[in-house]
């Protein structure tokens, strides 16, 4: 559904007076998601991996340089095109609902990009935000006044609106206690279990293992391995690379050997 | 035992907010009118020559003394400062010795003058710069950004009485559409004044006074819209699949709202300093021709009172600014 080929991305800054360099940050990354399949992309901040989801929104700034392929649905990406409509975005935090617009005006909002026609907009968010248990009550209040996780809820809600068939979720379980956290990736297993491709962005390798189907592990800027999510077990053995051997061996899953976990 | 702090209700947020407000109000009040009474002492002018005026040559110095001692110029400063005041407190501002008139009378007139003559220019001034800040900073760096920035820093850089004589040259001398003075054609009864001819008299100098105040506005707004254009709500608006137009419109323009009447009620001082150097240009029958007419023939209670009315409305002008922020962003509702 999604490949990315060699996708490099660096930032444009000035060097002295006259000349500008670039500054790598993601360098080759090579990966695709398919249809039905939690992908999850795994790597420590600064490893580059938000980079991933507003590289397939088109949401990076100006000084951005892209050099690789994206493709979607076997055409070139065009996020300008697609953003809302067949790719949808969860973000972050709570930051990003608008702090002075109502939940449920937010939800109508998104319907309406999505390109429902304005009578179906009201009914459409009232049924998104109901699919996450969220009802008028939740939909009236600012974004302030929600819970963590009533805010990704309803995000989820608005990813939902449209035929969106790409998820990109961007560290959906940041700031959530285990139990939310959960429910949310139960959530993102579900959308992706009736057809949909979803792309979990996270630092967090523990909590998202459970839902994920495949697991990506970035490193500085560059893709250390994709391997499936059952390779997680024991002693890592089936891992390929040393630093996601390294990963899964620091996790309490794995029986702690956090001796072999020191070369990084 | 702590009976009497536990019985103290305490004030609702708002109302204690109003009250430290107004509190505050007062006390800049009674320091203006202070240091407004300090300086018209220490101003080198003679009161009672200047009450007396040409007559001044026909009067004896045992005269003088005894209408230096009627108005209480005899006792020392402190003392007539008070004496002031408490007249003042009860209402009484003086009397105005170029107009003939009690003070709060002359500034009532004048004031309803010179608000025919600010609030259009305040409500236009605001509504046009707003306008140029939201299209200037929904893209920044695209030419109209630019061509907006240029339009704003110029209007900034030009004195106001440069603009208003400008202005006054090109459409009243040159091309004579608009009249080039006063409120009214002159020798003409106020009743005999129609609604159109008072209307050709405004437009003058609202533009100019109104000019004022857009450059400070656009600029003001722009940063605000711009902010908020890379904010994340942005990014995920933008990432929904709205257009540039719709963010701009429905999250930056809310944003910038807010600040944006803070600056329009914080900018009623510069928009009354605006209107003293229109009015001076315009020969417009306001408050402000009122204060340089008091400041140059020396009328000492006319000076105070306007000075009391001009920082109660820019007092009052913040109160609002300040109260509008703390009632319209729900961030701050119900919050302690």
């Amino acid at each position: 559904m999604l490949e990315l080929s060699r996708l490099s991305i660096g930032f444009r800054r000035p060097a002295g007076l006259w000349r500008r360099e670039v500054v790598p940050a993601l360098r080759g990354v090579s990966l695709d998601v398919r249809a039905g399949e939690v992908l999850a992309v795994i790597g420590a901040s600064g490893a580059g991996k938000s980079l991933l989801a507003q590289a397939v929104l088109g949401l990076l700034p100006a000084n951005a340089v892209l050099a690789g392929a994206m493709r979607f649905q076997g055409a070139p990406l065009d996020p300008a095109m697609l953003r809302g409509r067949r790719i949808a975005l969860v973000p972050q935090s709570i930051a990003w609902l608008d702090p002075l617009v109502r939940a449920g005006r937010q939800v109508e909002w998104a319907a309406g990009r999505a390109g429902l026609p304005a009578a179906l907009r009201q009914p459409a968010a009232t049924a998104a935000l109901a699919r996450f248990n969220l009802g008028a009550a939740a939909s009236r209040r600012f974004p302030h006044q929600l819970s963590g996780g009533m805010a990704r809820r309803a995000m989820l809600a608005i990813a939902t609106l449209g035929q969106a068939d790409l998820l990109v979720a961007d560290e959906p379980t940041n700031g959530l206690d285990p139990e939310n956290a959960a429910r949310v990736l139960g959530h993102l297993r579900a959308l992706a279990d009736a057809g949909r491709g979803v792309l979990v962005i996270s630092h967090d390798l523990s909590a998202v293992l459970p839902q994920a189907d495949r697991v990506a592990i970035l490193r500085d800027g560059a893709l250390q391995e994709t391997a499936p999510a059952t390779a997680f077990r024991g002693r890592g053995e089936a891992l390929a690379s040393s630093y996601a051997r390294a990963l899964w061996q620091a996790l309490p899953e794995s029986g702690f050997h956090p001796a072999e976990a020191s070369p990084c | 035992m702590n009976v009497a702090g536990a019985a103290r209700p305490a004030l609702p947020p708002l109302l204690a907010f109003l009250l430290r407000r107004l509190l505050r109000l007062a006390l800049l009040l009674l320091s203006v009118a202070a240091l407004a009474f300090a300086l018209a002492r220490a101003a080198p002018v003679d009161p009672v020559e200047a009450f007396l005026g040409p007559a001044a040559a026909t009067v004896g110095p045992a005269q003088r003394a005894a209408i230096a001692a009627h108005w209480g110029f005899d006792q020392p400063a402190p003392a007539q400062f008070l004496r002031w005041l408490g007249q003042a407190l009860r209402g009484d501002l003086g009397e105005s010795s170029i107009y003939a008139a009690p003070v709060a009378q002359v500034i009532g007139e004048r004031f309803a003058a010179s608000l025919t003559l600010m609030l259009p220019a305040w409500l236009l001034g605001g509504a046009l710069g707003f306008g140029l800040g939201l299209a200037a900073g929904a893209r920044e760096g695209g030419w109209p950004d630019r061509a907006i920035r240029l339009y704003a820093y110029l209007l900034a850089a030009l004195p106001g009485f440069w603009l208003a004589m400008l202005l006054l040259i090109v459409f009243a001398v040159w091309l004579g559409w608009a009249p080039a003075c006063c409120a009214a054609p002159p020798g003409l009864l106020p009743e005999q004044v129609s609604l159109g001819q008072r209307l050709a008299h405004l437009t003058l100098p609202v533009a100019a006074l109104s000019v004022l105040g857009v450059g400070p506005m656009a600029l003001h707004t722009r940063a605000k819209v711009a902010e908020a254009m890379r904010a994340d709500f942005a990014l995920y608006a933008f990432a929904q699949g709205a257009r540039r137009a719709e963010v701009a419109l429905r999250h930056a323009a809310r944003h910038a709202a807010l600040p944006a009447l803070a600056i329009l009620f914080a900018g009623m001082g510069e928009l009354f300093g605006g209107s003293v150097v229109a009015e001076q240009v315009f020969a417009w029958p306001g408050l402000g021709r009122a204060a340089i007419e008091a400041g140059l023939r020396a009328d000492v209670p006319l000076l105070l009172g306007i000075a009391l009315a001009t920082a109660l409305l820019v007092g009052c002008g913040n109160l609002v600014a300040d109260l509008l922020a703390e009632a319209v962003d729900p961030r701050q509702r119900g919050q302690a």
